[in-house]
């Protein structure tokens, strides 16, 4: 192609709080429409709205960890459009004196680092949610106000993406930074992460941008990706038949994979930002910086570095458990509690965690087998064999209850007293003559075999060290 | 500097009003009388003075992030002229 | 007796000592009302059975022994643009005609906490954009003392009423002078506290950063008692001042003439009336006899405040009075609904008046692409100098004293079909706002038509106390807030 792809994004995540930004009221997801509405979020007359020092605080954290310069003076405007889901008909956002300029995401693509420019971060409220019925003929839409004054990060980049994979690695990542600090739950499905795209393209070498379409309200990372594909071959379509594109923000119709015209810049918004003067400014000073920046944790890219370096956990490992924050908080407990080796947890608790994880429909914040317990269970393994030890992972999963328990009152620990087992070696080769004649005349599976009956005697609770180690001494005593 | 009708128009569809003919020509007329008087500012000079944002000089007021009881649904849809199933109705929008 | 005509605090004295009952005292004002509403209209609605609701309520308190408020059974009128939960809050507007408030705005919880009897809530300009009370989608209130007369604006529903003795005190709102200009046009005691002293919450906001509740009462007492209970903080409001407040009421009992009084040259030049120049004039002397020093001031940018006023004000408000659009709450629409925009245009062009339009464009228009540097960013820097013009003055004096208003109130009409015309009558009472200072009217003489002229007192920041006792002082030394206007 004889274009080069100019991409920036625009991501709206909702910040984790119990209340509003401005009013007291719920945040949960998911409640029935407008049972979580006040005067306040309402914007009925005369209300006034107050800070929530949480969302301010996340806002903060946040923009720190995308390595911004932190205005010292903040404060926050009022952006006016008509839409039926803004409850004031303005929004409550910032313009002129973002919370955060000028900070950096660093990806990595294809093996190669890059890293993406962020023009801004800033603190907004949230619209509230309209439904168009289905049924046909429905002359009419509804609008629950529910999500409308919940608190939203807005981070904008500047237009330094070139590619879709470029694309995808900035949004996974920039995810990841979101949950590790803890300012949102960045759920997709719930509409927690948004993105908006803006699109352009210019011949190879060329110093002046394009045209640019923006591409409104984007829910899944998946069709910000269809999204781009589809813009970069609509406009380059476009520009080879010496067509223009024209400058217009457009909507993705996920159903038909396309992109349509929702308006042009001639009929685009005047939103006549001035300073919102139900709320006061507000003063960064340094010592709050350093205190919200003491309470970043480290993040999933050095995290994932030191597993390797010093964990001696393997890269591919390493990425899995820092993906999310809380998964690798949980094997860095276990390793610390534990005198096994930290290559042996991190198969637990990939292979075995994760698994029960996922079929169970859970994460690691609910889960009810704690690093403790987990190291427990893993510590009395060589005493019960691994096959037991995962029907006792099973169970802990199940009751709650730790490893030592269970294998006391199931009793399944494993029987390594040698007269105990010799008394029933010796019971099973009178039971299983010919298969110890078989054993003295050299066939060696005859001994599996009867390894396998003893097992079956014992419930498999026989060490199966112990008790090949006795067969053998038995029947070669025998057959001399 | 005089405001045309053209001007009227484009700042009512920023209002969201509906304007009759007569009332485009009234404000016309009205808003150029006191857009001229505003003129007078620009006697000032203010390069080099600060802008008064606010008229007070508190700073960083918070509420801590404390849940309140929300509204009951049914006093608040009471208020509004149109609503079904627990939503306030609005004409179909078009996205 | 005749109740109606004692002060607010003379009627409670004497329903705390048992002299009359608060259910005499409503029953009685009730009669005021139905004699002096016809030619006044100062209402928009009334609640005659709340208030003796409320007032049986007291009347049990006070009979057991029970402590009771500060505003002890005393009737207050409301200006109609603060939230009463369950009584309708319109701001004489035909947006809100049937808006009936779900919650109490905190001036009204704060009156109601104390006892305070509310008769109902009173006519402004259309959502408190007006000098004239003209502006009222539903009628115009007539000046108690010449009822061809405008009783100020927008609190012109709220100072008739208190002057025709239809409510012994009144909260009204003030955000470039809707307090003080009605008060001094009428006759009463109008203050705006310090921006940030009384809760803005439940005030229907029409320029955020310049409204204000304040107090329209008969004597400069009887304002001191009703600040003492609005005043102070509230979590819900923002810009609320998280100060303490001082004890205005044992305040104003001990007033001293030992006073450097600021009187700024800017307010006495072109434009006055003389017989308004003349009654503050000789208010000044009376000062000067009892000790106080008049010093010689010049407010260099006060000139320019209608100017600055009418871009921040109407600013604010174009977004302010965006929320009016049909879907939530308000008037909508009977015409047919297809479309969205159509029905915001036609909800608004129906529910609006043509001051507010006027406003909303204007305000729309110093906020549009491209303007916000020449409009919104000069006028705040205007601001600025305004602001600063003060912080000298007041290095330099106690108060400052200038008339209410460049003349006496006017005839019905006279200014309605010329917007500027009307906005250079707020030209003295603009600037409190624009600085967010504390401003009280009083009444300090008539003219020879038997109208009220009104002077104001501003003082710095939070020392509202000090401009009651300059008040106080004023009053102690003369009879004109005495005066009734003889209506029926
Ligand atoms: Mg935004
Ligand atoms: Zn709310």
């Amino acid at each position: 192609m004889k274009y080069e792809v100019v991409i920036g994004l625009e991501t709206h995540a909702e910040l984790d709080t119990e209340s509003k930004l401005f009013c007291g009221c719920c945040t949960k997801f998911g409640s029935e429409p407008n049972t979580q509405t006040c005067p306040v979020c309402l914007g009925l007359p005369g209300v006034l709205p107050v800070m929530n020092k949480k969302a301010f605080e996340h806002s903060l954290k946040a923009a720190l960890t995308l390595n911004c310069e932190i205005s010292k003076f903040t404060n926050f405007d009022r952006k006016s459009y008509y839409y039926p889901d803004l409850p004031k008909n303005y929004q409550t956002s910032q313009n002129y004196f973002n919370i955060g300029n000028n900070g950096f995401v660093d990806i990595v693509v294809k093996g190669k680092e890059k890293r993406i420019d962020i023009h801004n971060v800033h603190l907004e409220e949230e619209a509230g949610k309209l439904v168009h019925p289905e049924a046909s003929g429905a002359n009419y839409s509804l609008v629950d106000f529910n999500r409308a004054g919940v608190p939203l990060l807005e981070i904008v980049t500047q237009p330094d993406m070139r590619n879709v994979e470029e694309v995808e690695s900035y949004m996974q990542a920039l995810r990841c930074i979101l949950l590790y600090i803890g300012v949102s739950d960045c759920k997709m499905e719930e509409g927690s992460l948004r993105f908006e795209a803006s699109i352009s393209l210019r011949e190879k070498g060329s110093e002046t941008l394009g045209n640019r379409v923006e591409i409104k309200n984007l829910n899944s990372m998946k069709a910000v990706l269809k999204v781009i594909t589809y813009e970069i071959s609509r406009q380059s379509l476009l520009l080879n038949k010496g067509e223009d594109v024209l400058l217009e923000t457009r909507l993705w119709d996920d159903v038909n994979s396309v992109s349509r015209r929702m308006r042009s810049k001639e009929e685009s918004h005047d939103y006549r930002y001035f300073p919102e003067p139900d709320l006061v400014p507000f003063w960064i000073e340094q010592e709050w910086i350093d205190e919200t920046r003491a309470t970043i944790p480290e993040l999933p890219v050095s995290r994932r570095r030191r597993f390797v370096d010093e964990l001696f956990v393997s890269d591919y490992d390493a990425g899995i458990l820092t993906e999310d924050k809380f998964l690798a908080d949980y094997f860095e407990e276990c390793v610390k509690i534990s005198q096994n080796s930290p290559k042996e947890l991190s198969n637990w608790i990939i292979n075995d965690v994760l698994r029960e994880l996922n079929e169970r429909k859970t994460n690691v914040r609910d889960f009810v087998v704690s690093p403790e317990m987990l190291v427990e269970l893993v510590n009395i393994k060589p005493t019960i064999g691994s096959s037991i030890a995962k029907e006792v992972f099973s169970e802990m999963m199940n009751t709650g209850k730790g490893a030592q328990s269970i294998v006391k009152e199931k009793d399944l620990a494993q029987m390594d007293d040698t007269s105990e087992l010799n008394a029933i070696i010796i019971k099973v080769i009178e039971e299983n003559p010919k298969a110890a004649e078989d054993y003295g005349q050299g066939k060696k599976n005859a001994l599996a075999f009867l390894i396998g009956q003893t097992m079956k005697a014992t419930k498999g609770k026989a060490n199966p060290k112990i008790l090949t180690e006795l067969f053998k001494q038995r029947l070669s005593a025998s057959s001399k | 500097m005089d405001i045309s009708i053209k001007q009227i128009e484009q700042v009512a569809r920023l209002s969201r009003i509906l304007l009759t003919d007569d009332e485009k020509d009234i404000f016309r007329e009205q808003l150029t009388g006191i857009l001229g008087y505003i003129e007078k500012l620009n006697e000032l000079d203010t390069d080099n003075v600060q802008p008064m944002a606010y008229a007070t000089s508190l700073q960083n007021v918070f509420r801590e992030d404390k849940q309140e009881s929300s509204f009951a649904r049914q006093e608040i849809l009471e208020l509004s002229p149109s609503s079904a199933k627990g939503f306030f109705k609005v004409p179909k929008i078009l996205e | 007796m005749i109740l109606h005509e004692l002060s607010a605090n003379n009627i409670k004295e004497k329903l705390i000592k048992r002299e009359i009952s608060a259910q005499e005292v409503v029953e009685d004002l009730f009669e005021k009302i139905y004699l002096n509403e016809p030619s006044v209209k100062a209402y928009l609605c009334l609640d005659k059975e709340g208030a003796l609701l409320k007032a049986r309520e007291i009347d049990e308190k006070l009979s057991s022994g029970a402590k009771v408020g500060l505003l002890a059974g005393i009737p207050v009128a409301i200006k109609d643009n603060i939230c009463t939960s369950g009584i309708k809050t319109t701001c004489a507007s035909r947006m809100l005609e049937n808006f009936v408030p779900p919650y109490d705005a905190f001036v009204v919880k704060r009156i109601k906490e104390e006892d305070a009897i509310i008769i109902g809530k009173t006519n402004l300009d259309e959502f408190a954009m007006g000098s004239s009370n003209e502006n009222s989608a539903f009628h115009v209130t007539r000046n108690p003392w010449n009822t061809d007369y405008i009783p100020g604006g927008s609190g012109g529903g709220s100072a008739a009423a208190v002057t025709a003795d239809m409510a012994f005190m009144a909260l009204g709102s003030d955000t470039g002078g809707s307090i003080r200009q009605p008060s001094a046009f009428c006759g009463n005691v109008g203050c705006k506290p310090t921006y940030g002293r009384v809760s803005r919450y439940g005030l229907v906001a029409f320029a955020s950063s310049l409204d204000q509740i304040g107090s329209i009462t008969k004597n400069v007492y009887d304002a001191a008692l009703l600040l003492q209970v609005v005043s102070g903080y509230d979590g819900y409001d923002s810009t609320s001042a998280n100060i303490g407040v001082p004890d205005y009421i044992s305040g104003i009992n001990s007033v001293s003439g030992n006073l450097r009084i600021g009187v700024p040259r800017e307010f006495f030049g072109d434009g006055l009336n003389t017989e308004v120049a003349n009654a503050v004039t000789n208010a000044l002397e009376i000062y000067k006899k009892n000790g106080a020093e008049l010093v010689d001031l010049s407010l260099p940018h006060c000139g320019y405040a209608v100017a600055t006023y009418y871009i921040i004000a109407t600013a604010e408000a174009s977004s302010n009075l965006a929320r009016y659009d049909g879907v939530r709450y308000g008037h909508r629409s009977q015409l047919s609904e297809d479309n969205i925009i159509d029905m915001y245009c036609r909800v608004r062009a129906e529910g609006f008046g043509s001051e507010v339009k006027r406003r909303i464009l204007l305000g729309n228009y110093v906020l549009s692409a491209g303007f916000y540097d020449a409009y919104y960013l000069k006028a705040s820097k205007v601001r600025s100098l305004i602001k600063g013009d003060f912080e000298d003055a007041f290095n330099k004096v106690d108060c400052i004293i200038s008339p209410t208003c460049p003349s006496p109130a006017f005839k019905i009409g006279e200014k309605i079909t010329d917007p500027l015309e009307m906005y250079l009558s707020d030209i003295y009472t603009i600037p409190a706002n624009l600085v967010g200072i504390p401003g009280i009217s009083i009444p300090c003489g008539f003219t020879t038509t038997g109208l009220p002229i009104g002077m104001q007192i501003m003082g710095k920041h939070f020392e509202e106390e000090k401009i009651l006792k300059v008040a106080k002082l004023f009053e102690n030394e003369t009879d004109f807030h005495l005066k009734k206007p003889e209506l029926i």
